[in-house]
């Protein structure tokens, strides 16, 4: 059977430690041990880009990353964004817009926006349009997707 | 632009842009899809799914599998002998498979375990003996007689589901009075839904005895009543709950295995069981799109005016019927739509194959048949000179007419929607003269706003809503309807604000719960704004009345001087006299609880043709497109460009939210137009099972999509609005087709229009003819 480790992180601020099996994927870990069932599974390839957080501010795919990988690292998920009482300006700009419509890929769009923008505060359209590229929406043509995000980076 | 509801006021709240109430929910990860729950003792489900595309089984050996640490118990088909089926005419598919598989990918062997993990282990080490049979997998297999029966064992065994066969008017004559007949075969194929969630189901029995079913799907109330008779069960025992469900675009409406599998182990098992399937499985339970061999000929005069239509199609269905049989209509009842057309001949097939089944998806059956049509104008538009923009405007449906095959169509938006593309796309300057490798293409459409008819025969209502309101200002309105992602929860929100003076965000929304909710037969045929929104506004007037009547009697006034807006109740000639809505609640409230309820039944539209029961509507929705491409004949990689999309949803809610469906439907059809096939291998095994292969388009696909609202007054529909979320999908193909004819000059009948087939349908344009 598989081996485990223990993990320490930090995942939207708060510290935890954990015992995981070697082969546990990152997103199992998040929504399975931890609760935090924002981040969805699309695929479990690395195809649709449902299961992005953010590593180090940086985008990632959590389905391919391995939990135990993630060693002192410090994670964001879409809970660690702001809540409809704060929301960050792409998530307010993503309500204005309509630019979610079942939901399913929303978390994972907003993190990949909300690390552009913390990069990068006046990204030019087509470092928007080459940010976007990595994940897919089936309900929106994308075209709500990326008002939301032209007016997220005017508001910026 | 007034409707009968409000008469005389100016709506407040309807016709608004913007947020959906239950938007923040999904943009701050918080709604629930059935992945996200979880319950106390839960295990999960996998299933164990055939290598053939038809084979008996001879033999199940679970003793490996169920010995492994951590499995908790399984089923095989047999456990579950009742058919289940989205049309009750038709049912021909168990949970699992009992005695022969007929393709690949059909679950024949289910097992939970502690954890998925396991359960997948397990199915790995269940032995199964197959023998194979002969394998139907084309259009013309399936119609040789000289194959075996896929399903063997029904009543009529034979290869062909339904064939339908329609008749109006007389199309001989109408060929013999035409001056050009263009004759050609299309070939659609068939593609599928991916919406980003996968199927998944959790069932738990209760204490009391009865099930509680959370499933991801768009049909709470057609699946409740299917699973409860699959299982044995009273209807009444049984409560399904729709969660937030990540999309279906029609691949969700009919009943699963995951729902019957989850229900049946957690009452075998005495545990909570759950299963999601995974990406590839999604692929496999499919019921997408029908792959279709058409041919059509059409009569035209001189003037553009159509003199007959005689149209056949061919579906492969897969394996099993799901909604075929209204496919095998749905291919052929849009037509007469929106042309004038006073002959017509129709027939079609739907056919079993051995392949995953073929279903309804977005713009069910109507898609492959408008490709043909509005590809077919293109050409006779060309041959007798006329602009294909204007050959259209010359045919339009009148409004408040019916048609041949005796659609009766209230308003009609087309004109106003092709005037509309043609002159934001700048059609008349461009057609024919972007140069080389570019080129700009029309097409329209109609569709239809709910079906008349259910699926299973009653007289009762389609739709309906209750809401309570109390003391607190509290206003929760329950519906049965399904919100999928195409914004039912905030439509009904809308439509009862408005009625009440509120804003949308005051209204709570229950749906899709069949122990709470009043019935709603859920999201498909485009249904749901025109009857739930039917529904919704007379509950919501009888709440009002309620409120008025409480009110005009503390205001000292008539009940029809008043009026509702921003969170008041006042006299209208003299705003100042008016009483805050709670105020009003606490007064009505003195003769009873304020819970009222309305209901939608359908009017009841005689059709001459008592054949024709499936495919009427109450209303019908018009689009029209212009795309712009660009095709490199070096590579024959097309690039669409530019969509201009208008479309007649009657009166548009929120604004945002019809743009929203125009561009996904928009989106949708771009991917079927150049990329997306749900091919096969020899073995009936899927090419491409995963989203990469598949080939969705990204946001680098897709093109820039304007969208244009053209709003009509439906006389029936809730404030004049019809549907928005699958007629702008049906004109999106064959407008690419006439751009890459305009480009290219070659043809295309066969969709995805891919580097391979344009390079080929180069090479024989450019080669002389011999
Ligand atoms: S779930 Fe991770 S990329 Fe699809
Ligand atoms: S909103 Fe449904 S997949 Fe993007």
């Amino acid at each position: 059977m598989s081996s485990e480790s223990i993990l320490s992180l930090r995942v939207n601020g708060q510290p935890f430690r954990r015992l995981v099996p070697a082969e546990r994927s990152l997103l199992d870990f998040l929504r399975e041990d931890l609760g935090l069932t924002g981040s969805k599974h699309g695929c479990d390839v690395g195809d649709c880009g449902a299961c992005t957080v953010l590593v180090e501010g940086q985008p990632r795919l959590a389905c391919i990353t391995l939990a135990v990988e993630m060693e002192g690292a410090s994670i964001t998920t879409i809970e660690g964004i702001g809540g409809p009482e704060g929301p960050h300006p792409v998530q307010k700009h993503f309500d204005q817009q309509v630019a979610s419509q079942c939901g399913y890929c929303t978390p994972g769009i907003v993190l990949v926006l909300v690390a552009l923008l913390r990069d990068d505060p006046q990204p030019s359209e087509s470092r928007i349009r080459e940010v976007l590229g990595s994940n897919i929406c089936r309900c929106t043509g994308y075209t709500k997707i990326l008002a939301a995000a032209r007016a997220a980076v005017g508001a910026a | 632009m007034s409707g009968r509801w409000h008469a005389g006021e100016e709506a407040v709240v309807v016709g608004h842009s913007g947020p959906k109430i239950d938007g923040m929910a999904r943009i701050t990860g918080q709604a629930l899809f059935v992945d996200d729950l979880r319950l106390p003792r839960m295990v999960h489900a996998k299933f164990l799914r055939s290598p053939f595309p038809h084979a008996w089984i001879r033999s199940i050996d679970l003793s490996a599998a169920l010995a492994l640490p951590g499995v908790v118990g399984s089923m095989v088909g047999e456990e579950i002998p009742r058919k289940y089926g989205a049309i009750p005419v038709c049912q021909d598919e168990t949970a699992l498979a009992i005695g022969k598989v007929r393709y690949v990918g059909e679950p024949v062997v289910c097992i939970a375990a502690e954890d998925e993990e396991t359960a997948l282990r397990a199915c790995r080490l269940v032995r199964v003996e197959y023998e194979p049979l002969p394998t139907i997998l084309s259009i013309d297999e399936a119609l040789d007689p000289a194959r075996p029966a896929i399903h063997h064992d029904s009543r009529k065994p034979s290869n062909v589901l339904r064939r339908v066969s329609q008749d109006y008017g007389d199309v001989e004559k109408g060929f013999a009075e035409a001056d050009l007949i263009v004759e050609e075969s299309y070939d659609y194929p068939g593609s599928t839904h991916v919406p980003l969630e996968s199927h998944g189901a959790l069932a738990v029995w209760e204490a009391d005895g009865r099930l509680k079913l959370w499933t991801s799907t768009q049909n709470p109330h057609y699946v409740h009543r299917d699973i409860a008779r699959v299982l044995g069960l009273e209807a009444a025992q049984v409560r399904l709950i729709k969660p937030a469900v990540g999309a279906g675009y029609g691949g969700k409406c009919d009943p699963f295995c995951t729902e019957l599998c989850a229900s049946y182990l957690a009452k075998k098992l005495g545990r909570p069981v759950k299963i999601i399937l995974d990406r590839e499985e999604v692929f496999y339970a499919h019921r997408g799109r029908h792959p279709v061999r058409m041919w059509l000929k059409m009569g035209f005069r001189n003037d553009g005016s159509i003199t007959a239509i005689d149209f056949k199609a061919q579906a492969d269905g897969g394996a099993y019927s799901s909604y075929g049989v209204v496919t095998s209509y749905y291919l052929g009842v849009f037509m007469t739509l929106p042309y004038r057309l006073q002959n017509y001949r129709f027939e079609s097939q739907r056919l079993y194959t051995n392949k995953p089944p073929c279903g309804p998806k977005r713009g069910h059956g109507a898609i492959q048949p408008r490709f043909a049509l509005e590809l077919h104008l293109e050409k006779a538009a060309q041959l007798l000179k006329i602009p294909a923009d204007e050959l259209r405007l010359r045919n339009i449906v009148a409004p408040d007419t019916e048609t041949c095959n005796g659609l009766k169509v209230g308003s009609v938006g087309m004109e106003e929607c092709i005037r509309a593309v043609v002159k934001s796309s700048g059609y008349a300057e461009k057609k024919g003269k972007l140069g080389p490798g570019r080129g700009i293409g029309i097409a329209a459409s109609a569709y239809m706003c709910g079906a008349l008819h259910p699926t299973y025969q009653n007289e009762l209502f389609h739709s309906g809503v209750m809401i309570k309101v109390d003391r607190s200002g509290d206003v929760c309105l329950f519906s049965g309807t399904a919100d999928i992602g195409q914004g039912s929860i905030h439509m009904l929100a809308t439509l009862c604000a408005e009625r009440l003076g509120l804003r949308p965000e005051q209204v709570r929304v229950v749906e899709g719960d069949t122990s709470l909710t009043p019935v709603d037969l859920g999201s498909y045929s485009s249904r749901v704004t025109f009857m739930a929104g039917n529904a919704c506004v007379e509950a919501a007037d009888k709440v009002r009345a309620r409120l008025f009547a409480a009110a005009a009697k503390k205001l000292k006034v008539e009940d029809a001087a008043l009026q509702a807006a921003e969170g008041f109740i006042f006299v209208k000639s003299e705003p100042t006299q008016k009483i805050s809505f709670v105020d009003a609640v606490w007064l009505a409230e003195e003769a009873g609880p304020l819970v009222e309820a309305g209901g939608y039944t359908p009017p009841k539209i005689g059709n001459r043709f008592r054949r024709q029961s499936v495919g009427p509507s109450p209303a019908y929705s018009f689009t029209a497109q212009v795309a712009e491409v660009e095709v490199d004949e070096e590579t024959g990689i097309i690039r669409v460009e530019r969509i201009w999309v208008a479309h007649d949803c009657g009166r548009a809610l929120n604004r945002t939210i019809v743009e929203g469906q125009l561009e996904g439907c928009v989106y949708m059809g771009v991917g079927e137009a150049l990329y997306e096939e749900q091919a096969y291998r020899k073995g009936g095994i899927l090419r491409a099972p995963s989203i990469l292969e598949y080939k969705i388009p990204t946001l680098h696909e897709t093109p820039e999509i304007h969208s244009i609202i053209v709003e009509s007054h439906e006389e029936g529909g809730p404030f004049g609005a019809k549907e928005a979320g699958e007629g702008p999908q049906l004109s999106t193909v064959p407008a690419i087709a006439a751009a890459l004819q305009d480009a290219t000059g070659i043809w295309l009948r066969d969709p995805p229009f891919t580097p391979e087939k344009i390079l080929k349908a180069l090479e024989r344009h450019r080669a002389p003819l011999s």
